[in-house]
């Protein structure tokens, strides 16, 4: 009946003429627009909540406790506990030891794996079987391959016979200083195939028809090199950096597996200083440290992005 | 003249050539020096779990030996790094897979942790990414911006978090405080949503005018277009919590409970003749999965250049 009753109506609009129709087909479509729009909030939903549960609401949390003296008390403390943690000498080393290696790791990572990266590019032969090659430790779990990393930098492993046979002199590797090369060549190890990746579209994305006019002109490789390529390039250089900059924070996992939970102290980093603190139950210290740290990476964030938005355009023109 | 400067030519033509081939051929060689180096670890695990227990501890007994700390008593000579074993021998296999079920234990463990966290992920992600494709508005920006964010943020951050949240639910020491926070993690919506947006819209608006519904746009043309990027997405989601460490740490205290990532670390001197064999173990699936996959691999890295899409 109720159907019936419709139609007619309908009809009836129709008839009045073809504005009123079209009118009512805007209608019906902002109607399901907005049925729509809610329906893609509604797909939307499971991940959201799911992320401020666990994610963002915890996190104001995390703030209130960095700025009260204890979860009982609750009393405003303003910035104490951040100058607790920052006068902690063991999150001074913590972060001391993590901003080296980043300093030394992140350039070594970009370098070379644009290095790999522009070798796969031009067309060696067995291309893709390097490829393979250099992608299998991105695949494999750090704890499989340990213990391979504790036989060749033991006292009396295969590091130390080569550099015995080369003069050298026998070195403690993993309980000395330099216990933060074996890191850096694990972290290289492990993200230097990720790099090559991303450098490798970027390098199949650079138009041919420049380079084969630069070659009809006769330009000289590292010509090419610095003037063509290092400027299509520079947008993914910039994000490689920061992306292996991120990465080298969680360098924890390698050092964990290798040494345990105290390592030598050249390679105690900052996720061991939250390890410990966890193990403490020291909210108060853990939330201003967590804090800190976010703000570091949100700053490092911020000029991915701005970087991004900047270069993005450039190469666009 | 012509015919000078036609053999000058020539001849730089040659100069060039034979440079080419010079420098072809020296990349060949550092590629193949880098490959060597990077499957030196994988390969010498490998076929390190073929040797005896005997062979091992007489090869690197005093690597793992708790007592000595260095080479300075007399008993320690070296370390000797073999490739191929003296006799090829399952026997570690053997005892893994029959004899001591606490191994596979902890691979079940891992197994247990891993795939729910991959179907979910994927499953909450894969809306996600169509809600945040669909009626796109500033809200949504802002929204998408925020997961980027935590994305990037790492474990020291985001665990103090989720330690809380568990703490709360009471859900600490549970494998639910790993399954949880894995299920919800943005990674995979940012790399959906930036494949999902791919897709010209004029599809889903043919699909619309048509008379589909949003959850048949969703299931019969998003989803079938995104197949090779769900691929990709699972892949990085697989490796990368069959290789956690940082978050059974902290959020689970019962090492009974731990995945054999971890647990492979704790290996002591007296089976670590069997550590090579369950490391071996613990590689296979990342590497079947990687063998069948890789270009699947390759194109979900390739996504992730480019934060903004």
């Amino acid at each position: 009946m109720n159907i019936l009753k419709k139609e007619t109506a309908s009809k009836e609009l129709i008839k009045r003429g073809r504005i009123k129709k079209e009118k009512r087909t805007h209608q019906a479509a902002a109607g399901r627009d907005k049925r729509g729009k809610a329906a893609s909030w509604g797909f939307l939903s499971p991940s959201l909540l799911g992320v401020l549960l666990f994610f963002v609401l915890p996190f104001f949390v995390v703030i209130f406790y960095s700025v009260v003296d204890n979860p009982i008390n609750n009393e405003f403390v303003f910035f104490d506990n951040f100058i607790r943690v920052f006068n902690n000498a063991a999150f001074r080393q913590a972060a001391y030891n993590t901003f080296r290696f980043s300093i030394v790791a992140v350039p070594l990572a970009v370098v070379l794996s644009l290095l790999l990266a522009m070798m796969l590019d031009s067309r060696i032969p067995f291309g893709s079987q390097f490829r393979t090659c250099f992608l299998s430790p991105m695949m494999v779990p750090i704890a499989s391959v340990i213990l391979i990393w504790q036989v060749l930098f033991h006292y009396n492993g295969l590091a130390n016979e080569i550099l015995q046979s080369f003069g050298g002199g026998k070195i403690d590797w993993l309980k000395s200083e330099h216990a933060q090369v074996v890191v850096v060549l694990l972290f290289l190890w492990k993200n230097l195939g990720y790099n090559m990746i991303l450098f490798m579209a970027a390098l199949s994305s650079i138009p041919k028809d420049i380079l084969d006019v630069a070659v009809l002109e006769s330009a000289k490789p590292y010509q090419i090199f610095w003037h063509i390529k290092i400027r299509y390039l520079s947008s993914t250089i910039l994000f490689v950096t920061i992306m292996s900059l991120i990465n080298s924070f969680k360098v924890f996992r390698e050092i964990y597996l290798l040494t345990g939970n105290y390592p030598y102290d050249t390679i105690y980093m900052l996720q061991h200083f939250m390890n410990n603190t966890f193990a403490q139950l020291d909210y108060q210290r853990l939330s201003a440290a967590a804090i800190m740290m976010s703000i570091v990476m949100v700053i490092i964030i911020g000029i991915l992005f701005l970087t991004e938005s900047y270069f993005g355009k450039d190469v666009e023109e | 003249m012509k015919k000078e400067t036609q053999r000058t030519g020539n001849r730089n033509a040659g100069r060039r050539r034979r440079r080419h081939a010079i420098r072809m051929v020296a990349a060949t060689l550092v590629a193949a020096g880098f490959a060597v180096l990077f499957l030196m670890p994988i390969v010498l695990t490998i076929t390190n779990s073929f040797m005896s227990a005997s062979e091992i501890s007489a090869n690197y007994g005093q690597v793992f030996s708790t007592t000595d700390s260095g080479g300075k008593t007399f008993i320690a000579e070296r370390v000797n790094l073999k490739f191929i074993p003296d006799m090829v021998s399952f026997s570690q296999y053997w005892t893994v897979l029959l004899k001591s079920p606490d191994y596979l234990f902890k691979f079940w463990n891992s197994v247990i942790l891993v795939v729910p966290i991959v179907v979910f992920q994927l499953l909450v992600a894969a809306g996600a990414a169509y809600g945040f494709t669909r009626y796109r508005g500033r809200l949504k920006e802002m929204i998408f911006f925020l997961y980027i964010i935590l994305m990037l943020m790492p474990y020291q951050v985001t665990l103090v978090p989720n330690y809380l949240v568990s703490d709360w639910l009471n859900i600490l020491d549970t494998r639910w405080a790993i399954w949880l926070p894995g299920v919800f993690s943005p990674f995979a919506v940012f790399l959906l949503t930036k494949y999902m947006r791919r897709i010209p819209t004029g599809v889903i608006e043919a699909a619309q005018i048509d008379g589909a519904g949003e959850w048949q746009i969703f299931r019969c043309i998003c989803m079938p277009l995104c197949k090779g990027a769900i691929c990709s997405v699972a892949i990085l989601i697989f490796i990368d919590y069959w290789n956690m460490v940082e978050q059974p740490l902290i959020l689970m205290g019962d090492a009974d409970m731990h995945p054999l990532s971890v647990f492979l670390s704790k290996i002591n001197e007296g089976e670590v003749g069997l550590a090579f064999a369950v490391a071996t173990i613990y590689m296979v699936p990342p590497l079947l999965v990687f063998l069948y996959g890789e270009d699947y691999l390759v194109e979900g890295i390739t996504y992730q250049g480019g934060i903004k899409g």
